[in-house]
């Protein structure tokens, strides 16, 4: 019998790249001033955050429009901890983490127990994030709608324990979780677990009567999903130093975690980043080129005409279209 | 008996599409239902997997009381089964289609690779195994739907029309490998039209009408059956 290995032809080429792209982002700080320093932050943040939801959508086909519900429990879970009992956010963001992933594994359990599946999941999405976000509008121990706010940062400050500092170190912060985000979600992807994932993407019934157990599989996408996403959300809380339920947990919120990896090409693994340094550049682009010309909400009308551009002209993401200008780069899946 | 159904009832809203059937199959046995479009054939096919609840009757696998289990338990089982409407994986390669199978029983990596291209080869895919899904021919996902059923490495088969819009020359393909597979002593359950193929194939014949059994026996029997000519073969079908 042939055992064919799958073909890898340029996969010298592709180590090269990936390691000269990972040193140029550890030596933005470096090398860039500190407004670049922070854009690329937030670059970061959206494609890590992106990530994780690339994971429940691109990987296994259930699409969640209301992320930002994970990511105000991961920002509160830590902020809260932090502020009144006094915990390091090495305890506070893993605590978001467990309790975002305990309630979207409740989520999940709940529509998949019940059948929900496509668009029907989705609304199940969005209900509960408008859920949480007016629960957490009305909760007055943490501000209601008038926001959480951090005491400012003491003087004697360690930022790699209590994770709080500069514009520098917030960029590693987001550095380390974009990285680790993309180990986990390759090493998920290409196993056991992702093959099964993506069975269930293309055909759950299929899927099921060749064994696969779906319902829990389900269940641990979105649960890994929600937290990895409330990671994002602690760590933004720390850098932000504010929280508010209806910018983190809003529906707006939701829309914008989403765009990068839908432009950036779901279901791909570097497809969130690219989604994101462009969602981001477009956006402060737009804003700088708005205030310029002091035309009231011309930024917004130019971030819309370019996303709608791309997905016109590139509807399977940016990603996927590098990959395939850059033959023979091997395919990234 | 390997499978043995009792009294299965099915309703869709108020219409009775499975009225009370009984029929079992033995160990190494291939057994066919045959029947016009709507007789009940599929969906006894997929209480049986597990796909769809019955209203009433129950299924035995080895004696062991299976009714309402879900399919993934029923696939654990030794259960396997085709879909009529071929279901590739159509973003997935070939190999990871016949991949998922040997996963799913708990086989590392490097073992289900094996089984994976065990499964293609019997089914003549190896040469497509790197190529996607959803490129493949109408004959050749006929044969992908077989590869899959095959590597989960089944005890019962359950094939619904695979020789469907086949050629001639096709459809002995595949019946030459359902006959080395009953020589290994694989169990077949197969929902079959083309009564040539029925007829060279199985060991007995369920002939369902209108979610009902109207007759059972071995080929022969069925051929000369008064009531299953007048339903469902016609006069020229019996000669």
């Amino acid at each position: 019998m042939v055992r064919r290995e799958r073909k890898r032809t340029g996969r010298p080429r592709g180590v090269v790249a990936a390691t000269a792209f990972f040193c140029a982002l550890f030596l933005v700080p470096h090398l860039l001033d500190d407004a670049w320093v922070a854009v690329l932050t937030l670059v970061l943040f959206f494609a890590f955050v992106g990530q994780a939801w690339n994971l429940m959508m691109g990987h296994v086909g259930l699409l969640s429009l209301g992320h930002a519900l994970f990511l105000g429990i991961g920002g509160y879970t830590t902020a809260v901890l932090l502020q009144d009992y006094g915990m390091t956010p090495w305890i506070g963001i893993p605590a978001g983490a467990l309790v975002a992933a305990m309630v979207g594994a409740g989520i999940a359990w709940l529509g998949f127990r019940f059948s929900v599946r496509g668009v029907y999941f989705a609304l199940l999405t969005i209900a509960f994030a408008e859920f949480f976000r007016i629960l957490f509008s009305n909760w007055p121990l943490i501000g209601g709608t008038g926001g959480y706010f951090l005491r400012v940062v003491p003087e004697d400050n360690v930022p790699l324990l209590s994770l709080r500092g500069g514009a520098d170190h917030f960029y590693y912060l987001f550095f380390v979780l974009f990285l680790v985000g993309l180990i986990v979600s390759a090493r998920l992807v290409r196993g056991r677990i992702g093959m099964f994932w993506s069975a269930i993407r293309e055909d759950e019934d299929a899927a099921r009567a060749l064994g696969v157990r779906s319902f829990r599989l389900k269940v641990l996408v979105v649960a890994v999903s929600a937290a990895m996403t409330a990671c994002g959300g602690g760590a933004f809380a720390l850098m932000n130093g504010s929280l508010f339920p209806n910018t983190l947990m809003g529906m707006q919120m939701s829309i914008q975690i989403i765009l990068a990896p839908i432009i950036g090409g779901l279901g791909t693994l570097f497809g969130p980043f690219v989604g994101a340094v462009f969602v981001v550049l477009v956006l402060e682009f737009s804003r700088d080129l708005g205030q310029t010309a002091g035309v009231y909400g011309l930024s917004t009308l130019i971030y819309g005409l370019t996303v709608l551009g791309v997905i016109l002209y590139m509807p399977e993401g940016i990603w996927p279209r590098l990959v395939r200008l850059a033959q023979p780069l091997r395919r990234d899946r | 008996m390997l499978l043995a159904v009792h009294g299965l009832t099915k309703w869709f809203g108020s219409v009775k599409a499975v009225r009370g059937i009984d029929f079992g199959v033995a160990k190494g046995e291939i057994v066919a239902h045959v029947g016009p479009n709507g007789a009940g054939k599929t969906t006894c096919f997929n209480i049986v997997a597990g796909a769809m609840r019955p209203s009433a009757g129950t299924v035995r696998l080895d004696g062991i009381d299976v009714t309402n289990q879900p399919p993934e338990e029923m696939a654990a089982r030794g259960l396997a089964r085709t879909f009529q409407i071929m279901r590739p994986m159509a973003g997935m390669t070939v190999l990871e289609n016949a991949l998922i199978g040997p996963l799913a029983r708990g086989l590392a990596m490097a073992d289900a690779r094996g089984e994976a291209y065990r499964a293609l080869e019997r089914a003549g895919l190896e040469d497509k195994a790197e190529s996607p899904a959803g490129l493949l021919t109408l004959p050749e996902r006929k044969m992908l739907e077989l590869a899959r059923a095959l590597s989960t490495a089944p005890r019962l088969l359950l094939l619904d029309e695979v020789m469907a819009s086949l050629r001639p020359a096709e459809a002995d393909r595949i019946v030459a490998l359902l006959q080395d597979l009953r020589a290994e002593g694989l169990t077949i359950l197969l929902i079959e039209h083309v009564m040539r193929v029925v007829m060279s194939l199985a060991d007995r014949i369920v002939v369902m009408h209108h979610g009902e059994k109207i007759a059972e026996g071995t080929p022969a029997d069925i051929a000369a059956n008064r009531t299953v000519i007048d339903n469902y073969l016609g006069r020229r079908g019996a000669q």
